[in-house]
């Protein structure tokens, strides 16, 4: 909003400006390029600080590494270092995939009647009040040494706000639009499908953002209880060979994943549904 | 269609065929003795309509007035189907209302268009949904929203519109399969002053162009008088009406006749019966 009013205003405020002039493409430049310039040189700046209190202060390694040396040593490893990206990329992906497959059926319950409501519902907060790292080697007992357990493991942590988020949206139809559709003589499968489910668009994806960055925490969890591969395993035995810069590093690739995977929700939202925006459910 | 009204009429005890098909014939509503009590949810019963008795003719157009909670909303719910009286009778044609009816439309107080579907989609959503559209539904659509003002949005979505737009648009799906009978819940209540009258006129001018029997909720008194043919007054708790106004101002009308004497008559009498002052 602001870059695109920002250059407008400001050539009205100043008439005598010329257009091409440096001044104003600069100011232009500026404008547009704030809100990108701004959160990477604070970042930028951060990691230089970092860089430099590390030298400095000659903090050890096992304390903190430098960012350099985790760069480097990340570097040195990358063909190994990929290899576990990858494998915690695919539990992740599992994991969400799986939550969205259960979570639209367990929101479309959840809103269809109050007695499935109230029969689903305390068994929904169970799940999510028992702590996932206790019932994961459990769960690998259950279900084997292998993707599974940290599939499920996944899937516990993020599929609860995905549910909420559509049940929430399903409910939120105002009720004219559904007096109005039920006045075109609609059954329940196409209020449901019709008015209801684009309706909840914009709360659904809400929910699978949150899900996604839950999914990336879940992989992890379940690979530090049972794994021989991944992001997560790679910290566990880093730490215990006390090779801090990679298990840094490994931290590092993990939270880019779950900014690129966020993102991409974001996009898929607005490429396949240009008129939703999960900010309208923020903005009420 | 003729066929099923008489086999129905014959069932009904004390219906003679014949002529109580050509009463029905001018009348088109009949609302009998009805009521309606809702169940609060901790158990009181709240009486929302009681003992409400109005005939409507075809294409007639009425007006509800009164203070708000007086039942006006529950009338037209009772009409459109999405309710059910709890005591007496509400026939359109004379065959109950028991659930939605394909010939009635209605308008809220909210455009209430659904934000992902363009303007065009939007008014051909009854239809779509009632699974009717033809070749030339379109097209029909399209004549509507030229009707309404809005030719050329056709492709815009609600968002990109004004309220006053929105509910045009409202208006047209509410048109759009030619219902023979308008409900309109305070249609224009949220918009400013100048697009209320204006659209009024425009109401107006499209019911000319394609009679219908409109009733309409309005809190304004010289809105109601301008446009209706009747005016109910009803009461507050219990819902009941209290008088049923003829407009004695000829048609067509236009806002000149707000400065009339008949006019203001009338509008007078109405606020004195809801305010009693
Ligand atoms: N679904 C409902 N459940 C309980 N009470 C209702 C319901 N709908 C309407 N009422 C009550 O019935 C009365 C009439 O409501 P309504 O028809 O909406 O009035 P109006 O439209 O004239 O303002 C009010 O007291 C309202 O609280
Ligand atoms: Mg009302």
């Amino acid at each position: 909003m602001t870059s695109k009013n920002a250059p407008s205003t400001s050539a009205i405020s100043s008439p005598a400006s010329n257009k091409s002039g440096l001044a104003y493409q600069l100011r232009r430049i500026w404008h547009v390029g704030q809100d990108v310039v701004l959160p990477v040189g604070t970042f930028i700046a951060l990691l230089l600080f970092w860089e430099f209190c590390v030298r400095v202060f000659e903090i050890p390694i096992y304390l903190l590494p430098a960012p350099s040396l985790i760069y480097a040593e990340t570097a040195a490893e990358w063909s190994i270092v990929w290899g576990h990206t990858m494998a915690t990329l695919v539990t992740v992906l599992l994991g969400f995939g799986l939550s969205i497959i259960i979570s639209l059926p367990l929101g479309f319950a959840l809103t269809s009647s109050r007695h499935v409501s109230n029969a689903i519902y305390p068994l929904l907060v169970l799940t999510q009040s028992i702590p996932k790292v206790a019932l994961a080697p459990i769960l690998v007992i259950a279900l084997g040494a292998n993707e599974l357990p940290r599939v499920a493991v996944t899937f516990l942590v993020a599929f609860f706000p995905l549910v909420i988020a559509i049940a929430t949206g399903l409910l939120s139809v105002p009720a004219d639009l559904i007096e109005l559709s039920r006045s075109y003589k609609t059954n329940r499968l196409q209020e449901l499908l019709r008015i209801r489910v684009p309706y909840a668009i914009p709360f659904i994806f809400s929910g699978l953002k949150a899900a996604i960055a839950l999914a990336v925490v879940g992989a992890v969890v379940g690979e530090f209880v049972t794994s021989d591969r991944g992001l997560g395993y790679l910290i566990q035995t880093s730490t215990a060979f006390f090779r801090m810069p990679l298990a840094f590093g490994a931290m590092v690739l993990l939270s880019i994943m779950g900014i690129v995977l966020f993102q991409i929700v974001g996009i898929a939202e607005r490429i396949l549904f240009p008129w939703s925006s999960s900010k309208q459910v923020f903005a009420g | 269609m003729n066929t099923a009204l008489k086999a129905r009429a014959s069932q009904v005890p004390g219906h003679t065929t014949t002529p109580s098909l050509e009463a029905q014939d001018v009348t088109s509503i009949n609302i009998t003795n009805a009521s309606k009590i809702f169940q609060s949810w901790d158990g009181d019963e709240i009486v929302a309509l009681e003992d409400v008795s109005l005939d409507i003719k075809e294409n007639e157009f009425v007006s509800l007035v009164g203070p708000s909670g007086c039942g006006k909303s529950t009338m037209l719910r009772l009409l459109a189907g999405l309710i059910l009286p709890t005591g007496g009778s509400v026939e359109i044609d004379g065959t109950p209302v028991n659930e939605p009816r394909k010939e009635t439309g209605i308008v809220f107080q909210k455009a209430t268009l659904l934000p992902w579907k363009t303007i065009i989609d939007n008014v051909l959503f009854p239809l779509s949904v009632m699974r009717e559209m033809k070749p030339d539904s379109e097209q029909t659509a399209h004549d509507l929203l030229s009707l309404a003002g809005l030719g050329g949005f056709e492709k815009k979505y609600p968002d990109e519109l004004s309220g006053g737009m929105q509910q045009r648009a409202a208006i047209c799906r509410a048109l759009v399969h030619d219902p023979e009978i308008l409900l309109m819940d305070e249609p224009f209540g949220a918009l400013d002053a100048l697009t209320r009258e204006e659209m009024a006129l425009e109401l107006l001018r499209i019911w000319t162009e394609r009679p219908k029997t409109i009733v309409f909720v309005t809190h304004s008194i010289p809105e109601a008088v301008l446009m209706s043919d009747r005016v109910v007054v009803m009461s507050a708790r219990p819902g009941r009406i209290l008088e049923i106004i003829d407009v004695p101002i000829e048609r067509p009308r236009t806002f000149e006749v707000e400065a009339r004497n008949d006019f203001q008559k009338c509008a007078q009498h109405i606020r004195h019966l809801i305010t009693g002052k």
